[in-house]
């Protein structure tokens, strides 16, 4: 997780822009909510590997990449991205020296975290359930060790 | 500081659209994604155009050869119906508006929010696409432009749980408004009294109120009518015209202000502005 590669910024911002990808993938209605929040989790797992590099100033942009990508009111994914991530940066040292079962359920509470500050933002505007984000935080928490090895495994490559 | 700025961000945005064009920049960085993300879907479905056999495209070509005569035939009845609505009207000394122009959009199939229902097409402001402009299909209305953005425009469905479009009873006149249920094949209409004279099957259109949407348009047909003896509303629900979730073309449709002068005889027909 600590090894040097010099194209760092560049996986960065392709494996950002997959994720983004990911979120925008045209999917049925019903399945929508099952959908993890896959930018996070590329963001936590870069802030965790170079937290000197990729850090609250990189995630805030992305998150008004996602309020822009989404058509949503400009600076709810910011915010929520920007809360979240400073706990990993507190955290990052501990954090990473858990296996990655502990960090999943570790990291469940930060998505949790992010999917609140979601939550109370959009429902300034729409009359919806709490129970539509917290799906999320569980294929979350699912798909941490997905993201995890294959983020690994890419910069390894590269 | 990050979080400063970003709840200042949030209130600037919720407040007023000062930053309507910022918003406008930053799309232009994410719609190649956007493209990228369409390119796969559009490229199958073209692919399984190309993929018809002669014989089906002979029989839909037969097919539509027949639907356009038929449509031509009504359209003659059409215009000679209209031209006698408008004297009608200038005896009543009221004024009648011009027809509209549309613009062809199409799809661009991502996903935004999931929590709404909202839509992206390949027109936006460069094409003089503005919000609050109303969307149709072939069928019927689809909703209305919420945010033009430079090269691409979000396009609300009529079906969001946040949308209301007003709408009137074809058969009678009745007026209300249909609210989105946040399902893609329903509407509802809560405002109606429990004696409202509706009836399944009563086709509901466009009434022209609210200044959005131009009169007259297909909505949606009323499906169920439930009376609430205990309430002071029924419980109405109706099954929008348009093609919701198959459409891949969209009509965005520009209202034409000027009225025609009363006595006027001269009256242009729809102008249709191809993309």
């Amino acid at each position: 997780m600590l090894r040097i590669s010099h194209n760092n910024t560049l996986i960065y911002w392709l494996s950002v822009g997959v994720a983004m990808a990911l979120t925008i993938i045209p999917l049925p209605f019903a399945s929508l909510n099952l959908m993890p929040d896959w930018v996070l989790l590329v963001l936590i797992y870069w802030s965790l590997g170079r937290p000197e590099d990729f850090n609250i100033d990189k995630a805030w942009c992305v998150g008004i990449l996602i309020d822009v990508l989404s058509g949503q009111l400009l600076g709810q994914h910011a915010l929520a991205y920007v809360m979240s991530l400073f706990l990993v940066l507190k955290q990052h040292k501990m954090i990473r020296q858990f296996s990655i079962i502990q960090q999943s359920l570790v990291l469940g509470l930060i998505l949790f975290v992010a999917q609140v500050v979601l939550f109370w933002i959009v429902h300034i505007n729409h009359d919806i359930s709490l129970s539509a984000f917290l799906w999320p935080v569980l294929t979350g928490i699912l798909c941490w060790p997905l993201v995890f090895i294959t983020l690994n495994k890419v910069r390894t490559l590269l | 500081m990050a979080v400063l700025l970003s709840i200042l961000v949030l209130s600037i945005d919720q407040y007023t659209d000062k930053l309507k064009s910022f918003r406008g920049y930053v799309s232009l960085l994410i719609v190649p994604l956007q493209y990228g993300v369409d390119l796969p879907i559009s490229s199958v479905q073209n692919l399984s155009d190309f993929l018809l056999s002669y014989q089906s495209l002979h029989d839909k070509y037969t097919a539509l050869q027949a639907e356009q005569a038929n449509n031509q035939l009504k359209l003659l009845k059409f215009s000679a119906l209209e031209q006698e609505n408008i004297r009608l009207r200038t005896l009543f000394e009221s004024s009648f508006k011009l027809g509209e122009q549309v613009l062809v959009a199409e799809l661009v199939s991502v996903n935004l929010a999931r929590y709404e229902h909202q839509v992206l097409v390949n027109k936006g402001e460069r094409f003089g696409v503005h919000e609050k402009q109303p969307v149709l299909d072939a069928l019927g209305v689809v909703g209305q432009v919420t945010n033009a953005l430079p090269l691409t425009s979000e396009i609300i469905l009529i079906t969001d749980p946040n949308h209301a479009i007003p709408v009137q009873v074809n058969r009678n006149g009745l007026h209300t408004i249909a609210l989105g249920s946040g399902q893609l094949n329903k509407l509802i209409l809560p405002f109606l009294p429990n004696n409202a004279d509706i009836v399944p099957g009563d086709l509901l259109i466009t009434s022209g109120l609210g200044g959005v949407f131009p009169q007259g348009y297909p909505v949606a047909e009323v499906v169920s009518f439930t009376v609430q003896p205990d309430k002071p509303f029924a419980i109405i629900e109706a099954k929008p015209k348009a093609a919701l979730n198959t459409s891949r073309e969209l009509l965005i449709v520009w209202k034409n202000q000027s009225m025609i002068p009363l006595g006027s005889k001269s009256m242009t027909a729809t102008d249709y502005a191809e993309d």
